[in-house]
């Protein structure tokens, strides 16, 4: 077996009284693409942070390429695409690869033929001489994954890269992110978004509150975590309404806001119920990663 | 550790910046000593006559060349570094590669003492053309000072900023700290004018060490303990690029 990229043992992280990290080990193999998922304030990024020198332990251990995580010569083999925005907006679309190549000791010269391949591959051919100012947030989004890729790292750092991106943007950068695995790339990735790890990622870690709650492939914790069908209620119903229809069909269910999220193996006596009330709306689905996420970390906003 | 390369890319990147707005700021690099020189040179040169026993336009064009010095390198490590540092978060994006923060902070301090000796370079040439330069023979030395001076205030300008919370918080340093050095330290008058207690006061304040060694070499008045100058402009750079390292530290890695 070969050694881990990354790898964490009882890694603990505090910021004054708040615990951001609380005692989380995890291993990531080389040649996968690795999701950290979870709510807001999970813990996600201070994980990323971390591993990037950007934040001190304070306990645990914490390697990247099998030495102490945080150190300046092993950003040399690191790619990072930051959840915000921080394209230089002085210099235009090739300056910024241009010269976010110069931190790592590559010269303009060296890059000349780098560039070019990095804008075909984000799709910005066109733009090079564009200010960043005038691209649309998903070519900025592109732009930052050619930038993280100048170095040719060995790993791809993601926080959440699609944030924030309208459906046609986020299908190119899943595109893009499913080639760099394809050529043997390790990619980590936060994300909130459970379709996108669904779409992308070997390996899962669901994170709350600094905790890890489930960790496998996404098939494997929808398997483990959750009944493969569900049916969505929601319309001019109530909790009364809901306790009638479901009766002594025994199912499993959660409660969020005006919907009722039923679990089950076998839907079809549910939903010849269901066209008993004309007044119910509801949704027949197989289950996804978001359900395995919610019923893990609750319903309710974390925050 | 600081390494040299790492450093110089973080220069390079302001240098490139500055490159595509080298018009405009050339302009005023030589458009604002031009007219203080001219205004206060010639104008209240004709009242004053001689100080120190040298022409005023000689005497106030050594002294604006040490107060630019600090006024650029002071803008440059507050008001445009904390721009880079917390509206463009290009610092950020700097510490997700090989560079760590004494190569950030070195470049950004070799950056800030450049525009100083590129605003000192134009003063210097105005300076000639209006006749404030009296030892040409020693005068081209001062450039070299410049830059200390220059890096010197970088430095103590980077302290500020990295304890500041907001862009207002620079006007507490401009106003208790720059502006009574540019009034204080020799640059329109000799401290010697001064109550006792007060040169005492100026002589531990970096401007009058960068007046003391910048005056002498532009003019025909004696170099005097250029050592114990260098020293304190060096000291000053050094002290104030460990705290400012420091604080980039405790501020940005958390």
């Amino acid at each position: 077996m070969t050694n881990p990229v990354v790898s964490a043992k009882g890694l603990y992280k505090r910021f004054g009284e708040h615990v951001a990290v609380s005692g989380v080990d995890f291993d990531i193999p080389a040649g996968i693409c690795f999701g950290i998922l979870g709510p807001n304030g999970a813990g996600k990024t201070t994980l990323i942070r971390m591993l990037l020198g950007m934040a001190p332990l304070t306990s645990g251990e914490y390697t990247l390429f099998g030495e102490s995580a945080g150190v300046a010569e092993q950003r040399q083999r690191v790619g990072v695409v930051p959840q915000m925005d921080n394209l230089d907006p002085d210099f235009s679309v090739s300056e910024n690869l241009f010269v976010y190549a110069s931190y790592f000791g590559l010269s303009r010269l060296q890059m000349q033929g780098k560039v070019n391949e990095l804008l075909s591959f984000s799709e910005l051919s066109g733009r090079s001489s564009s200010q960043v100012a005038n691209l649309s947030g998903g070519m900025r989004r592109r732009l930052m994954i050619a930038r993280a890729l100048v170095n040719d790292p060995d790993v791809v750092v993601l926080d959440e890269p699609t944030t924030g991106l309208d459906p046609q943007a986020r299908h190119i950068i899943w595109q893009r992110l499913r080639e760099l695995k394809r050529s043997g790339k390790t990619l980590i990735l936060t994300t909130h978004y459970m379709e996108e790890a669904e779409q992308l990622c070997d390996d899962i870690m669901i994170l709350n509150q600094g905790r890890i709650i489930a960790r496998g492939s996404p098939r494997i914790l929808i398997g483990k975590h959750v009944e493969p069908e569900v049916v969505e209620l929601r319309g001019e119903v109530s909790q009364p309404d809901v306790d009638a229809l479901l009766g002594e069909l025994n199912i499993d269910y959660e409660h969020v806001g005006d919907s009722w999220f039923c679990y089950l193996d076998d839907a079809r006596p549910l939903l010849e119920r269901c066209t008993g009330f004309p007044k119910l709306n509801f949704v027949h689905r197989p289950a996804n990663l978001e359900d395995v996420f919610l019923k893990l970390t609750g319903r309710e906003l974390s925050e | 550790m600081m390494q040299l390369s790492r450093m110089l890319a973080v220069w390079h990147r302001n240098f490139l910046v500055w490159r595509k707005l080298a018009a405009a700021s050339m302009v005023g690099n030589f458009g604002d000593p031009f007219l203080y020189l001219l205004g206060l040179g010639y104008g209240l040169g004709m009242y004053i006559g001689e100080m120190s026993g040298i022409p005023y336009m000689a005497f106030l064009a050594s002294g604006i060349l040490c107060s630019s010095a600090m006024n650029t390198a002071t803008f440059e490590a507050t008001y445009s570094v904390f721009t880079r540092m917390t509206q463009q978060f290009t610092w950020e994006g700097m510490l997700a590669t090989p560079l760590s923060i004494p190569d950030i902070v070195a470049g950004e301090m070799l950056w800030a003492g450049t525009k100083s000796l590129i605003a000192g370079t134009a003063i210097f040439i105005v300076a000639g053309l209006l006749g404030g330069i009296q030892s040409w023979d020693t005068a081209i030395l001062a450039l070299p000072v410049v830059l200390l001076t220059g890096l010197c205030f970088a430095s103590l300008g980077l302290v500020v900023c990295m304890l500041s919370p907001s862009y207002d918080f620079f006007l507490y340093y401009f106003t208790l700290a720059v502006t009574p050095m540019f009034l204080f330290c020799g640059v329109f008058y000799p401290i010697t004018t001064l109550p006792e207690p007060v040169q005492m006061f100026a002589q531990a304040l970096p401007l009058t060490h960068a007046v003391d060694l910048i005056r002498p070499l532009l003019t025909e008045l004696p170099l005097q303990a250029a050592w114990l100058h260098i020293g304190v402009l060096t000291a000053y750079s050094a002290g104030g690029y460990a705290l400012a390292v420091r604080l980039a530290r405790r501020r940005l890695l958390k």
